[in-house]
């Protein structure tokens, strides 16, 4: 389980002073829980990625992975970046391979592993390819299974699928879930896209931009699997445009951004701070 | 998975095989297309065009501005020279690239462990960088006759010439490379703990070396340079103290003659840094 309790992130910058990236943010989430975090830019969405990395520290407040305070880089995390960024001189396979012989473990015992995860994304036939034959679409899944290579518990996604085509995207949406619903880690999956949000999660988590802050969490009780169709689904609707509201009212005050989100019948929405304390968020572990 | 794949695939199926599509394209289609004709014929015919145009408006110009062949030799009698004096050219131009080849690999071995340094620490960057420049603002000509004050008459100041001029920009291309690392993967080492070395020889250096080879492309030609300014201030052999002594003897199409093997020392030379590239790192200029 990963929690953030009350934690904020300060950025010293040279012409500005101090910008809060994010500020009293409060956070729980289940083993197995397929979260999404979306916002304007600037909102501090990957920060909170790279909080829980430990790849930064919280100014105030702590993030905590199973009880325990992460005090800094962890390697239970699989990172998805934004862009593959798989290195050119390495074919497909030894692209997967590369966290492994960051860790300085073998590589021979993991091969079959690197094999399974680029057959399960369709890529088996591409193992002895390199990055540059490969469409954006399959280097992203490229990426992916380098993220999952060392079986993380924890998967963190940084927009991984906004830079390819609307297509592609929900396609590798599609596949991501299927990867999840057997592999069942934790996913925070961070993006710009409300539909994405809502297809992959089982909660929404809405942010707001400077400083950074949960505007409120949309549960999605879409079933699963998941498929494309069900964007047409009236309940997906509502999901989405729920959340259109909480990230265009990121200014209007508190009461009146809550009252709209109240009044979804099909699904709870619940302000920050009731967040951490159970509910939905502790029944899936 | 079957569906969603489809779909894709489907969308990108019909652009296939255009610039567009070629990232879906298996090696053998690429291979395939990167050798079509009218490419391969562009790279041939055309700089044998210009050489020509070259040839012919130098022919043109000796015959319009009545230029005496010691001044400006026709083409044909700088090739008459080129070739009754083979022996000669073939073996000053054998000193002259053993003097290039040792100031060059002089240079590469100093520069690459200095653009570490400077790209692995800021205080040795802002120390070493301004230095750097200082020495680089020197012209290398002016200190040539100090070397010579300093190593005498044989291969040393060649040397040390060739070394001097090909030195700044294997360093700070080399050192641009090296920073050039992807912040992301910086981030992924941390996450799993690479010790420095580790992410350094699997990714810092690796991703590096296209921008060291573009170092060497303009530091071979600088070596070559720095090697003739030696033979000019003082020596007994090479090419640059043939142009010396032909000149001087008013033997102007040898001079041409040696000019014309120093150019194709400077490309053959070139044209060896290419390949090594393409061998070093085939991945570069894909995609």
């Amino acid at each position: 389980m990963i929690e953030l309790r009350a934690v904020s992130k300060v950025y010293p910058t040279r012409k500005k002073g101090a910008v809060t990236a994010l500020t009293d943010l409060d956070l729980r989430v289940a083993d197995g829980e397929f979260v999404t975090l979306v916002g304007p830019s600037g909102c501090g969405k990957s920060t909170v990625l790279k909080l829980v990395a430990g790849l930064l520290a919280p100014t105030t407040g702590q993030v905590l992975i199973d009880g325990r305070p992460v005090t800094g880089p962890r390697r239970e995390m699989g990172f998805v970046f934004q862009t593959p960024v798989l290195l050119p001189w390495r074919t497909v396979r030894e692209n997967v391979l590369l966290p492994i012989e960051m860790l300085g473990q073998p590589v021979g015992p993991v091969e079959r592993r690197a094999d399974d995860l680029l057959h399960q994304v369709g890529l088996a036939d591409f193992r002895k390819a390199h990055p540059w034959e490969l469409s954006g679409g399959m280097q992203q899944r490229v990426g992916i299974c380098r993220a999952l290579i060392h079986d993380p518990a924890v998967l963190l996604m940084d927009e991984p699928f906004a830079a390819l085509d609307a297509m592609t995207r929900e396609a590798l949406g599609i596949e991501l879930l299927r990867i999840w619903e057997e592999q069942r880690k934790i996913v925070l999956f961070v993006t710009h896209s409300i539909p994405e949000a809502v297809l992959l999660a089982d909660r929404v988590v809405v942010m707001t931009s400077r400083p950074g802050r949960i505007a409120g969490i949309a549960e999605i009780d879409l079933p699963r699997p998941r498929e494309i169709d069900q964007e047409y689904d009236d309940r997906f609707k509502n999901a989405a445009r729920r959340i259109r509201r909480l990230v265009e009212g990121g200014g209007v005050d508190e009461g009146q951004r809550l009252d709209a989100v109240a009044s979804s019948p099909s699904h709870v929405i619940r302000p920050p701070s009731l967040v951490g304390d159970g509910g939905a968020a502790g029944g899936r572990s | 998975m079957d569906v969603p794949r489809a779909t894709e695939d489907a969308v990108r199926g019909p652009v296939t095989g255009t610039s567009t599509g070629d990232a879906a394209e298996t090696p053998d289609q690429a291979r395939e297309r990167g050798f079509s004709l009218p490419a391969d014929l562009g790279r041939w015919t055309a700089p044998l065009v210009s050489a020509i145009l070259i040839v012919v408006l130098w022919q043109l110009l000796i015959v319009v501005a009545r230029l005496q062949p010691f001044v400006l030799p026709p083409p044909m009698t700088v090739w008459t020279a080129f070739q009754g004096n083979i022996t000669a050219l073939v073996a000053n131009a054998w000193v002259t690239l053993l003097e290039t080849l040792a100031g060059f690999f002089l240079s590469i071995a100093i520069a690459v462990p200095l653009a570490i340094l400077i790209s692995t620490s800021a205080p040795l960057r802002n120390g070493i960088y301004p230095f750097l420049l200082l020495g680089q603002s020197v012209p290398k000509q002016a200190i040539a006759p100090l070397l010579l004050l300093w190593l005498g008459y044989g291969d040393g100041p060649k040397v040390v010439l060739a070394f001097l001029t090909a030195f700044f920009p294997i360093v700070v291309n080399t050192a641009i490379g090296l920073q050039m690392t992807p912040p992301e993967m910086l981030d992924l080492g941390r996450l799993l703990s690479a010790s420095r070395w580790r992410l350094f020889a699997k990714v810092t250096f690796p991703a590096a070396m296209p921008y060291f080879f573009a170092g060497l492309k303009v530091a071979i030609s600088l070596a070559i340079v720095g090697a003739v300014i030696g033979e000019f201030i003082g020596a007994d052999r090479g090419l640059g103290q043939m142009i010396v002594v032909a000149t001087a003897n008013a033997q102007t199409p040898l001079a041409f003659a040696a000019i014309l093997m120093l150019s194709f020392l400077g490309i053959a030379l070139f044209g060896l840094i290419c390949l090594a590239e393409r061998i070093i790192c085939p991945w570069y200029n894909k995609g």
